[in-house]
């Protein structure tokens, strides 16, 4: 803080950022551990902190123990249904709530907004219920269809397009171009940043979501990693380096995206803070 | 352009618009009002309703909130969720540490400091709490061996009452302090330097500095936070459902009000009396919410 400090290395600081950096990712360390270890390493006392020998058989042997590749399958296709399904739908509306005029807009949107504040309890039962309805019922479409839906995507587009000049759109509609086509060729391509926080924020809920799918995907086979990987530790033959393999690799796909993308992920989390 | 252009577009709004809005907002309303208005409306419907085993629901007035002011499952729930909330908000404080470390200027490493604190935001609260359960196992855990090195014989973690609350909490706070220390990061970016400098004139040391000008700026994200987490803590289903398991005799007295509302949705299948249960979780989180924006003038400066 001081002109002092900045001048040489700080030390006290390094030291207790890498302390507190250790308690956070140890647990990420140890799954891979235990990962790599024999059932008899990973019950022993005191703990073996190294495998003898690494055991990659376990990795392979996640997909004859649980159907992990369906359920990888089902996890990603549901991801992408909703992140493509709510860029389009929260952009177009966010598009019509920021620069449309028509009546009954303002109450509208309050009403869009008003879902935040209502807690999910509230409507999962009738969202079941729907599903069922629709034999929707251990889909990819029943997993995926309340979540394309976003009131708070729409909000963020909305802000995001407010913030733009109108400049562009008016040399649009002097060119003779629709609302749909200025929508769809300038200010949608324009909108990067914006979108790719969205998308963020909607493949993290979407890939780690338990509850949703757990309630409407109740076969092993069709339905998404987090309740396969719940379900899985209630089975009395737990094989626990097994199930830290399993785990481990239903984790790596966003652990990467955030570590390729990191500035871009900080910055959606940073946003998703708005939500309450 | 010279002119104003509002009132000529208030003038010709229904004209020039026409049914553009329509277009645009359809595909998003369609299932906003399927899957949002109309379940607020059919939870509050069936909350009067009782439910047959062969999904059939008949009006049962209010026999659903007579079961709930009797039920001694919910003032233990109520219990559980608050005493995980108040441990998981505890991370705020540590979170501040934290985020004042790392945006210190000209800090090196801080994107790899940012990756190791930032990890558990993006990992699958199910998968993570599979490997804190393995942590905190009784009779291989770290924890316990950790515990038995300084002579203490460690506790049933994933099985007893209270302990497995403990544990559960502990891992709700590692796992939401990423997102404070995000916030608040951004947050410490906008207090300008000139404040510091001017601390310093004062003699004021690094401690004092951070008492009387970081932590007063911060207090609008500090109350910020406080409100989502504290809405996030309320929340607490995920994390106990995968590191206890639904077999879990110690889950009656471990239960939070989600996994209650759930095993009574969806396990016991009486959906009338979970949704009364959805109601009040929407009443608790209200008043609480309520409650915080009420104290908050006497804490939080905006300026």
């Amino acid at each position: 803080m001081t002109d002092k400090r900045t001048t040489r290395p700080r030390y006290g600081t390094h030291a207790a950022l890498l302390i507190g950096g250790a308690v956070m990712v140890f647990p990420f360390a140890w799954q891979l551990i235990m990962s790599l270890s024999t059932h008899a390493e990973v019950t022993s006392v005191p703990p073996t902190w190294w495998p003898e020998s690494l055991q990659w058989q376990n990795y392979p042997a996640v997909f004859e123990q649980i159907p992990f590749f369906n359920q990888f399958l089902t996890t990603a296709a549901v991801t992408v249904a909703r992140v493509v399904g709510q860029l389009l739908l929260c952009a177009m509306a966010g598009y019509a709530f920021a620069r449309m005029e028509f009546r009954g807009k303002g109450i509208l949107f309050a009403l869009v907004l008003s879902i935040l504040m209502v807690p999910y309890q509230i409507y999962l039962i009738p969202q079941y219920e729907i599903i069922q309805e629709l034999g929707w019922l251990n889909t990819v479409a029943g997993i995926a269809a309340p979540g394309i839906f976003s009131a708070f995507g729409t909000f963020l587009m909305r802000q995001h397009f407010l913030g733009m000049p109108r400049s562009l759109e008016e040399a649009a509609r002097l060119d003779g171009a629709n609302p749909w086509q200025t929508f769809w060729r300038i200010m949608f391509p324009l909108s990067g940043p914006s979108l790719s926080a969205v998308a963020i924020l909607t493949a993290l809920a979407s890939w780690n979501d338990l509850m949703w799918p757990l309630i409407v995907a109740t076969y092993d086979d069709r339905t998404t990693l987090a309740v396969g990987l719940s379900t899985m530790q209630g089975q009395f033959t737990t094989d626990y380096p097994v199930m830290m393999a399993a785990s481990f690799m239903a984790m790596l796909p966003l652990m990467i995206l955030f570590i390729v993308l990191q500035r871009r992920v900080v910055e959606g989390l940073a946003h998703s803070g708005m939500k309450g | 352009m010279n002119h104003d252009p509002a009132p000529l577009t208030r003038r010709r709004r229904r004209g020039r618009d026409g049914l553009w809005p329509l277009v645009f907002l359809a595909p998003l309303m369609i299932g906003v009002v399927a899957f949002y208005f109309w379940p607020i409306l059919a939870t509050v419907l069936n909350s009067f309703a009782s439910f047959d085993p062969f999904g059939g629901r008949s009006f049962a007035g209010l026999e659903n909130y007579r079961t709930l002011l009797g039920d001694s499952f919910i003032p233990r729930a109520v219990l559980n969720t608050a005493v995980y909330t108040a441990i998981v908000l505890l991370g705020i404080p540590i979170a501040l540490v934290v985020a004042s470390l790392l945006t210190q200027k000209g800090l090196r490493f801080s994107r790899f400091y940012q990756v190791l604190f930032f990890l558990p935001a993006v990992s699958m609260p199910v998968a993570v709490a599979l490997v804190w359960r393995m942590i905190f196992n009784q009779e291989f855990g770290v924890v316990n061996w950790a515990l038995s090195v300084i002579g203490i014989q460690g506790p049933y973690w994933v099985t007893a009452p209270w302990w497995s609350l403990l544990a559960v909490s502990v891992v709700g706070l590692w796992s939401s302090l990423p997102l404070a220390v995000i916030i608040l990061s951004a947050g410490l970016q906008g207090v300008p330097p000139e404040l510091y400098e001017a601390a310093q004139l004062d003699g004021a040391g690094a401690l004092k500095q951070f008492r009387s000008v970081t932590v007063p700026l911060l207090t609008p994200s500090i109350f910020f936070l406080m409100i989502i987490t504290a809405i996030n803590g309320f929340q607490l289903f995920d994390l106990l459902f995968a590191m206890m398991g639904q077999a879990n005799p110690a889950m009656a007295d471990t239960q939070s009000l989600v996994y209650l509302f759930y095993s009574e949705a969806f396990r016991q299948n009486d959906q009338g009396y979970a949704s009364v249960i959805a109601l009040l979780i929407l009443l608790i989180i209200g008043a609480f919410t309520l409650l915080q924006f009420q104290a908050q003038k006497r804490w939080v400066h905006y300026d």
